[in-house]
């Protein structure tokens, strides 16, 4: 893995979108061939979306020719709720951007059969190529989209019942209603996830430090879900500083130690504007 | 990009780089319009997999739902009381209003003597507006119920008490109500109530106006169903320390429950002093409603009230255009920019001046 450590939430969510920008420029994306992207939701990405949705504003970067899969929606939320993926997909980031309607997929919440829905989602992601870059975060217990503890690491998309560390962690998006957030959802896999070419976490703040501790720093284990990409041949953590407050000072040294190279993925920093001309 | 044609087939037009009006705020959104209605533009994108069509820049502009004038006598030459050319003369200042943003308006007729109500009103049809001009929501009939006291300018032969108190009393002197949206009249007059009882269930708004009534009296009618004063201060009595009259209406705790008040003022700077202006305001935040005056144009008043009142851009905007289609009843499609809401707007600069005029999501004048 790469763990690329900058030093506060500004920095990170600006590097990840640094290098998602370079990766998807680098691509040259077409009619013919699609750059697809996994994308995450929550409290994490919105910087990182903020800076894309810049780097877009600037005819930087373009997203007509990206096909974007979320991770997850929850069940039986209405799609136009203020809470729903879909909303906040929407408002955060589909509404800024020139990325087509029909190539956005989110799994639907509300669809009649939910594991049909599930197992369709995995046959439009086959059909669009596989993702190339799946971006993620990680939850206070380990979870990589809704694979909560004792998920299975080669599980696909499917009807989760969320644990109540995420039920709690989602309370403040509802009001601290612990009535009002619901209580299954639908997720891509850890194996979904696992089959993408490049996975980025994006990983901030001390609460997450812990679970990035035993992702990284200890065995793969079901009870911690991110612990899998260390069988991924391509995964790059993102985080701050606070998030590294449980690793090892010798783990921290080394990363920060070869952030000259990791740079370089970021910089010279990439641009369609240039490729036009 | 041609929009998903999976729900209509209808050109889809989206504004942006404007500031618009909404939930009571200035706020950086686009706003998408197909057949003259406000689209949700969430769900285009996800329910039809649509986009748009066209694209307007509105160069950072303010984007408010179009002024709605309820009280309008005339203009340009134009007298509506007047009965002759009635047609050409509504057509000429429907048209001239849409320069000041209005897109909506109430053609006003001040006390008349019968023949008049009865040539004129059946020529004063509601309608939609457009390129033509600003929309007719219907006609507002101020008079000749009212006090003889505080007739003002109008005609004191033509004025008229209630007989029967009842609906016969209004359907001889205006023939008939079909295209009536207000009538002001003045609740001291006895046989009041129930004719104030027999408008509102027919649907039409009472108002208040050039009455000589006092606090209780304004609150029965108030309690038969009366939601607006006409020109508040104008032509009624003062506000008096042991009875404030009409004007108390603004903070008087015996109205019914859910039930707001509204009151139009004239915000020209010379019907009411700026501190007159002020003080209601502030009593009653969310009653008012910008009327123009005698040369002063809606736009002009909305300058001037927000300058003289203090208050937010968004609070002078909702006085001209949330206020009045709240009082008339009609803010689930005009008055907003809600989704669903017919797509009449007027582009503004930050001192609010009006740019261009827009109803139904077509432009319909530009400076």
């Amino acid at each position: 893995m790469k763990l690329v450590i900058l030093e506060d939430y500004v920095q990170s969510s600006e590097w990840a979108a640094k290098y998602i920008r370079n990766r998807i420029v680098q691509f040259n994306p077409s009619a013919d061939r699609y750059f697809t992207l996994g994308l995450p939701t929550g409290g994490t990405p919105l910087g990182c979306y903020k800076k894309l949705i810049e780097y877009y504003e600037s005819g930087d970067l373009s997203f007509k020719y990206v096909k974007t899969f979320n991770m997850d929606e929850y069940v039986g939320l209405p799609r136009d709720h203020p809470e729903s993926y879909h909303s906040y997909m929407w408002n955060n980031f589909f509404k800024h951007i020139d990325i087509e309607p029909a190539n956005a997929h989110i799994l639907d919440g509300n669809a009649a059969d939910l594991q049909a829905e599930c197992e369709a989602f995995e046959q439009e992601i086959a059909a669009a190529g596989g993702i190339g870059l799946f971006i993620g975060g990680i939850g206070p217990d380990g979870h990589i989209a809704f694979n909560e503890p004792g998920s299975s690491l080669v599980s696909r998309t499917r009807v989760k019942t969320l644990a109540k560390d995420t039920i709690l962690a989602n309370a403040r998006f509802f009001g601290n209603d612990l009535t009002k957030v619901p209580t299954m959802a639908l997720t891509v896999g850890v194996g979904t996830v696992m089959d993408a070419r490049e996975v980025m976490v994006l990983i901030t703040g001390a609460h997450k430090a812990f679970a990035l501790y035993k992702a990284i720093e200890e065995g793969v284990n079901h009870m911690w879900t991110v612990s899998a990409f260390q069988q991924h041949p391509r995964t790059i953590f993102v985080c701050d500083e606070d998030a590294t407050l449980e690793l090892r000072i010798k783990t921290v040294k080394y990363f920060k130690g070869l952030m000259h190279v990791h740079n370089r993925l970021v910089d010279p920093l990439c641009s369609m504007k240039v490729q036009r001309s | 990009m041609p929009s998903n044609k999976s729900v209509s087939e209808e050109p889809i037009t989206q504004f942006v780089n404007c500031r618009i009006l909404k939930d009571h705020q200035l706020q950086r959104e686009d706003l998408w319009v197909r057949e003259g209605k406000i689209l949700n533009p969430e769900k285009l994108f996800f329910d039809e997999e649509g986009y748009a069509d066209h694209q307007v820049d509105c160069e950072s502009k303010i984007l408010a739902p179009g002024f709605i004038d309820v009280q309008i006598n005339g203009g340009y030459g134009v007298d509506f009381s007047q009965g002759c050319d009635v047609r050409g003369g509504v057509a000429l200042v429907s048209k001239r209003l849409l320069e000041h943003g209005v897109t909506s308006f109430c053609p006003t007729l001040v006390t008349s003597p019968p023949h008049i109500y009865h040539k004129v009103l059946p020529e004063m049809e509601v309608h939609d507006g457009g390129a033509e001009g600003a929309g007719v929501l219907g006609v507002h009939l101020e008079g000749p119920f009212i006090s003889r006291e505080k007739r003002g300018a109008h005609p004191e032969h033509c004025l008229r008490s209630f007989q029967q108190g009842s609906l016969t009393d209004l359907l001889e002197v205006y023939g008939s109500l079909d295209n009536v949206s207000i009538v002001t009249l003045a609740p001291e007059l006895p046989g009041s109530p129930t004719v104030i009882q027999e408008l509102v269930k027919m649907g039409v708004t009472v108002s208040l106006g050039h009455s000589v009534a006092d606090l209780s009296q304004a609150e029965q009618a108030v309690q038969q169903g009366a939601t607006f004063i006409t020109h508040l201060f104008n032509a009624m009595l003062p506000f008096h320390h042991r009875d404030p009259g009409i004007v108390g209406l603004l903070t008087s705790d015996q109205l019914p429950p859910n039930c707001t008040v509204f009151y139009g003022m004239i915000a020209d700077g010379i019907h009411t002093n700026p501190a007159a202006l002020r003080i209601a305001h502030r009593a009653h935040p969310s009653g008012t409603n910008t009327l123009c005056g005698s040369i002063a144009t809606m736009d002009m008043c909305v300058r001037h009230f927000r300058k003289a009142s203090g208050c937010s851009v968004e609070a002078a905007l909702e006085a001209a255009s949330l206020h009045p289609a709240q009082l008339l009843g009609i803010s689930q499609h005009k008055g907003t920019l809600d989704y669903g809401s017919d797509a009449d707007f007027v582009l503004l600069d930050d001192s609010l001046h009006v740019k261009a005029t827009y109803i139904g999501g077509e432009e319909v004048w530009r400076k």
